[in-house]
């Protein structure tokens, strides 16, 4: 069950990060989490948000460099060794991650892992014949 | 052809013609003008010394700056009643000089860019949107009154307002686009992003006619292929005519100078030294019929190489290369020569990198430093950052080893460069 990240293209000045939240919430779109990947002068601002299309269409309408991108999220239990005993069937299967980053989930005691890989769809199988549980889509987007 | 026996006239017969309109326009222009009489005077140089073509070489130099001192009208050689328009140049680099022509002149410009507008395959059926600017500048009544010399319609739209050149394109049924390649390239871009139901393929748009600024092959392959149309290059300096005093022809190989009206000379632009023909070198003009504002031995700047060949067109007049830079547009980066059109052809290389771009040059200390801002569009985007990285390092690549210099290359957002209506704003000097 893969979700959809926004991938933002941003430029290191002051006011652009304010920008893209301006038009995202002039469309009524919820934010489920945020993360920053930069180098000096410019960053990708990756979102996780309720209504992926629709924000696309915003950003894109107000000429954004923007794209959709699948990810894969995981349920975490909040307990020690939790994350490891994750990566360690990661690295069994040898998948390579590209990013990740984690929220907390409001609904319930645990935390969520957005997941990148370079091979999604054999990331997916993996982590289904490995008995991990993906979060699906319908408890982040709205559609 | 719209001349047939003009632009196909056999080569001798043609450097006849030019030797009795070259005795006429350099005397014509040291009679009634101060500034000239003064310069050959002071060279030397007196008109009955014309004996042959190659005596040209003894007349000296117009320069740019010389054309400046004399503005406004300091190099009219007929009385004010006898000019019935005045045009300026855009003033890219510096002044803007003045010029001005007589019913006579605005007659033979009429009738070159006519020539250029069939050279390109337009007959009197097409309807042509005039889009440079109207004013001033050469461009748009330049082409105006060549469209209705032609015999085909003239749709006077001028520079600007997007949206609405690509509503007449599609309403009017517009056959023939004439504007700078850059504005070519705004309209296809606004057209893909505010007007998703507008398809150039489904328009009456077949050729178009593209000048004011250097372009390399790359634009227009991507005019072409975005467009749907055939791309050809329309040349001219306001100092000279204004456009029309070279185009491209069906053979899109070299364009065509009107040999007719202006004699071409190619320099080495340090010595001043004459070249051979099939040398490269700055292009110099030699005014054969103006009467108002006669041009002889102007240095252009423009530099490019002239060679006969024998053309599948028929045309017989002489061609130069597309202009590849201007002498005084060069940058000279930590003393290596750069041509903006250079850097344009590299990110054109590099798949999906539209041609928005600036060229930042400034100074820090003693070196010289040099930015390319290129824009980020979404078919160049990726949201890893190792390929975005790898995206700006391979351009990083290509500047070196085809430049031989090293650039910082940015990655912008597409709001950040402004987007021209008329000339691009190529290059930022903060050294000057």
């Amino acid at each position: 069950m893969k979700i959809t990240q926004l991938s933002v293209f941003l430029e290191n000045k002051p006011g652009r990060l304010q920008e893209i939240l301006r038009i995202l919430a002039g469309a009524s779109i919820n934010l489920q989490t945020l993360t920053i990947a930069e180098v000096t002068d410019f960053g990708i601002l990756r979102l996780i948000v309720d209504r992926p299309d629709d924000a696309y269409q915003a950003l894109k309408a107000e000429h954004v460099t923007c794209s959709r991108t699948e990810v894969l999220a995981v349920a975490l239990d909040d307990s020690p060794g939790a994350l490891y005993r994750l990566m360690e069937a990661f690295s069994k299967r040898e998948l390579n991650v590209e990013y990740m980053y984690a929220y907390a989930n409001p609904a319930q005691a645990s935390s969520i892992m957005i997941f990148r890989f370079d091979n999604l769809d054999a990331a997916q199988t993996a982590l289904l014949e490995e008995g991990i549980q993906l979060v699906p889509r319908s408890e982040i987007h709205d559609k | 052809m719209f001349n047939p026996e003009s632009e196909s006239m056999p080569v001798p017969k043609l450097k006849e013609l030019q030797l009795e309109r070259l005795k006429w326009s350099v005397r014509h222009a040291y009679e009634n003008n101060a500034v000239y009489q003064r310069k050959f005077d002071a060279a030397g140089f007196h008109p009955d010394q014309l004996k042959t073509l190659d005596d040209l070489r003894r007349v000296p130099f117009l320069t740019k700056h010389e054309m400046r001192e004399a503005s406004p009208f300091g190099l009219f050689a007929t009385p004010m009643k006898d000019v019935v328009r005045v045009h300026s140049s855009s003033g890219t680099t510096g002044n803007a000089t003045v010029v001005g022509y007589t019913r006579n002149d605005i007659d033979t410009w009429a009738t070159l860019i006519a020539r250029c507008l069939s050279a390109c395959g337009a007959t009197e059926e097409d309807l042509v949107q005039v889009a440079y600017g109207y004013g001033l500048f050469t461009g748009g009544l330049g082409l105006h009154y060549g469209v209705e010399k032609l015999g085909a319609t003239a749709v006077p739209i001028s520079g600007g307002n997007t949206d609405r050149q690509l509503m007449l394109i599609r309403d009017y049924g517009t056959t023939m686009l004439a504007c700078t390649p850059s504005y070519a390239i705004n309209m296809i871009d606004f057209a893909a992003k505010q007007m998703p139901d507008f398809d150039f393929r489904k328009t009456k748009l077949r050729r178009g006619i593209f000048g004011a600024e250097p372009w390399t092959e790359a634009m227009r392959k991507e005019i072409e292929t975005r467009m749907g149309i055939e791309a050809f290059d329309i040349y001219g300096l306001s100092e000279v005519m204004g456009p029309g005093v070279s185009n491209e022809c069906s053979a899109k190989q070299g364009l065509h100078v009107f040999e007719d009206h202006f004699l071409v000379e190619i320099i080495d632009p340090e010595t001043g030294e004459v070249l051979p023909e099939g040398s490269t070198g700055e292009i110099v003009y030699t005014s054969l019929t103006k009467e108002a504002c006669p041009v002889i031995r102007y240095r252009s700047r423009d530099i490019t190489r002239t060679y006969r060949d024998v053309c599948s067109c028929g045309r017989t007049h002489i061609k130069m290369d597309k202009v590849t830079g201007r002498s005084d547009d060069m940058l000279i980066i930590r003393g290596v020569n750069v041509f903006p059109s250079q850097i344009e052809t590299i990110l054109m290389e590099i798949e999906g990198v539209e041609p928005h771009y600036q060229i930042i040059v400034d100074r820090k200390g003693t070196m010289d430093d040099i930015e390319v801002m290129v824009e980020v569009e979404e078919a160049i985007f990726s949201d890893e950052l190792k390929v975005m990285n790898a995206l700006r390092d391979r351009i990083t690549n290509r500047f070196r080893s085809v430049l031989g210099i090293s650039a910082k290359v940015t990655l912008a957002e597409p709001s950040s460069i402004a987007r021209s209506q008329g000339k691009a704003q190529r290059v930022i000097d903060k050294r000057r």
